[in-house]
């Protein structure tokens, strides 16, 4: 399959100038990630905060331009194209962030918002067409009879419908892929999983590839089912690979531990809790990275080399996975209920 | 009172008005809070959960105003109490750990400095004594307590800050802690050993805890109760086994199919319909039913009261009161 979107190890470094004598501080957000996005599929990006998930999903949508590596769109390096090349870019990988409530102009009406992108782009040629492509948008992501939204404000409806609103205005310039960083964090829990069930549906109905940015391996897991999942810790790809297959057999002791700690809703199983396989509780500052390999600190199977030696992603089996050590980290299973 | 129970809430209404109108935010809730145990509180944002934690120690913000109902500590009204009553009352018997505590620190004050002062608002105690004290419970809370005693805020990650916001909860011996969404914004591995820290506190300090969340799972863990609230009521309360594997309420058993989990088969997980009522213009009857798959025709005209309907266990729903059984479905 050829790839959509192709990341050849891209890194993301900030600096920061202030500090009381001056000094600059770099902040290593994102260090040699790579990774392919095929076209129509699911990717499940997780990790903690300060992972640099965010930070990737800004990258992969042209917000950030990297420090170093090559972003590919169908093979051509997105920082050599031309304006109108760019352009067409970002038009065609959109990002829906969490806070719906501040991605949405609070002085405009839904259809003051949604109309804007398409009228400028030149989607549709007048406000009467722009009337039938916006409500046709609103009965695509389910706020219908459209008639009910069209006039109103942000502010009038509920976190779950922006989101929704959201997910029409990403829709709505044809996009190949939607990087949708934490749609549900904010989204009352009784609505989260309609939300991922609309981008199920937008992934299948009009072949829009997502790339689901989360702290939560649940979700993670209820998206991307038969999608992939890659787990990022301190700016790097640790784990990646088929969903099922990682999820079954995990790997990497990072992955492990951030399994081991996720609630699970059934009682029998959640209060026969195992310990987390850390040896330490305190995750590093990017300001100050471990040497070697960033979780060797943390990790149960370090040796000497983990300390002096950052880990390759390799290969392994159907994933990859960045580890020294990946013979001594025993099997780990999900609990299962007795 | 039950001599078991450390709080009784009994028919706690508080209403907000607002100029848009009258919110009832808690509407007519009855809770007890048995001894050493811990009871949770499930709801979503709005359910009221948090605005009867307040009220639990008399802080329930401007324009809220409880309207009536009474809570027992212990077997006294607390809402009858004069002001010296209430400042002995509050930290010293009950205390409570904020959503986003975190952030409630002082930044330009160590931490030692902070938690003598919280001591000494309260009672007479030396400063050797207080800070013996604030280093046995740092260290209870896997923190370094020579380090951060010293500390600033702003040199603790949010993990630590919010261990210390527990510590800071214990330091005058309080026979009740309420947790306010003591994880939210925090890492799923600081969310798994904070709640591993607390049910350490419960078991081995016998404190009895009141968990309030949105979060199901969460719950799961942690809770020997669980009560259910929705629209400023409180619509199922059992034991934790039962709520999860015997739950009556709709919204409940909803609740517990809607939580994604890494072990169910994913065909099984589903969404609630519909979305969380209007305050202001609450459904008639029970206030679920505009979402309920088997709502009735009476329960769009009458709210159903709480009812038992199992050991410890009741819930309000038309759907297991046995008199109403007869009713024809809409």
């Amino acid at each position: 399959m050829s790839s959509l979107l192709e990341l050849r190890n891209v890194s993301m470094i900030f600096e920061q100038k202030s500090g009381m004598f001056g000094q600059a501080r770099t902040i290593p957000a994102l260090t040699d990630v790579n990774l392919e996005i095929h076209p129509g599929e699911i990717i499940a990006l997780v990790g903690e905060s300060g992972c640099g998930k965010t930070t990737l999903g800004k990258v992969i949508t042209g917000l950030y331009k990297a420090t170093s590596g090559e972003l590919l769109f169908y093979g051509k390096n997105i920082w050599s194209l031309s304006k109108a090349g760019f352009g067409e870019y970002r038009h065609s990988v959109q990002l829906v962030q969490q806070d719906s409530y501040a991605a949405l102009n609070p002085m405009r009406t839904i259809f003051q918002s949604l109309s804007a992108p398409i009228l400028e782009n030149k989607l549709v040629k007048n406000r009467k067409e722009a009337l039938d492509k916006v409500s046709q948008l609103l009965e695509i992501v389910e706020l219908s009879p459209p008639e009910q939204f069209l006039e109103k404000y942000p502010h009038q409806l509920s976190g779950g419908q922006r989101q929704r609103v959201l997910m029409a205005r990403a829709i709505s310039l044809n996009p190949k892929l939607i990087v949708a960083d934490e749609p549900v964090s904010m989204v009352d829990v009784s609505l989260r999983l309609s939300i991922l069930n609309l981008m199920a549906s937008l992934n299948r109905k009009l072949g829009i590839a997502f790339i689901y940015i989360t702290h939560d391996l649940a979700t993670a897991r209820y998206i991307a089912q038969n999608g992939r999942l890659a787990v990022m810790y301190l700016g790097k790809i640790v784990e990646q690979g088929n969903m099922a297959e990682v999820l079954s057999n995990p790997r990497h002791p990072y992955l492990q531990a951030l399994l081991t700690a996720v609630p699970i809703p059934n009682p029998r199983i959640a209060k026969a809790k195992r310990e987390l396989p850390l040896k330490s509780l305190e995750m590093p500052s990017l300001l100050n990275p471990p040497t070697g390999c960033a979780f060797h600190p943390r990790c149960l199977y370090a040796s000497r080399k983990c300390e002096e030696e950052a880990p390759p992603l390799a290969p392994c089996g159907n994933r990859v996975i960045a580890c020294h050590h990946e013979e001594r980290v025993p099997v780990w299973k999900l609990a299962s209920a007795k | 009172m039950n001599e078991q129970h450390l709080l009784e809430i009994r028919d706690l209404t508080i209403e907000f008005a607002l100029r848009s109108g009258v919110i009832r935010a808690v509407d007519r809730v009855s809770l007890d809070i048995p001894k050493g145990r811990v009871t949770a509180l499930v709801g979503e944002s709005g359910s009221g959960k948090s605005t009867l934690a307040s009220a639990i120690l008399n802080i329930v913000s401007s324009p809220g105003i409880i309207k009536g109902g009474s809570i027992a500590f212990n077997g006294s009204d607390i809402l009858k109490y004069k002001a010296n009553q209430m400042q002995k009352y509050r930290w010293t018997d009950v205390s409570m750990v904020f959503q986003a505590a975190q952030n409630t620190l002082n930044p330009v004050m160590r931490i030692g400095e902070q938690m003598t002062e919280t001591v000494l608002s309260h009672k007479k105690m030396s400063r050797e004594e207080i800070v013996k004290k604030a280093s046995r419970l740092l260290d209870y809370v896997r923190l370094e307590p020579d380090r951060v005693l010293k500390a600033y805020p702003h040199e603790l990650s949010g993990g630590m800050k919010q261990r210390v916001m527990i510590a800071f909860s214990l330091l005058l011996d309080p026979q009740l802690v309420i947790f306010d969404e003591p994880t939210t914004a925090l890492d799923v591995i600081t969310q798994d050993y904070i709640f591993d820290i607390l049910q350490k506190i419960n078991r081995e300090m016998g404190i009895t805890m009141l968990l309030l969340s949105h979060d199901i799972a969460v719950v799961a863990r942690v809770a020997d109760r669980v009560g259910v609230m929705y629209a400023g009521k409180l619509v199922e309360i059992g034991d934790t086994f039962e709520i999860f594997e015997n739950p009556k309420h709709p919204y409940t058993a909803g609740l517990i199919k809607a939580a994604p989990s890494l072990l169910d088969d994913i065909g099984k997980t589903k969404s609630i319909a519909g979305s969380p009522p209007n305050l202001l213009k609450l459904p008639t009857g029970c206030a679920f039913h505009p979402r309920c798959e088997s709502a009735k025709d009476i329960c769009r005209k009458v709210a159903p009261d709480l009812i038992a309907v199992g050991d410890g266990h009741t819930a309000a729903c038309h759907l297991h009161d046995p008199f109403r059984k007869g009713e024809k479905p809409a």
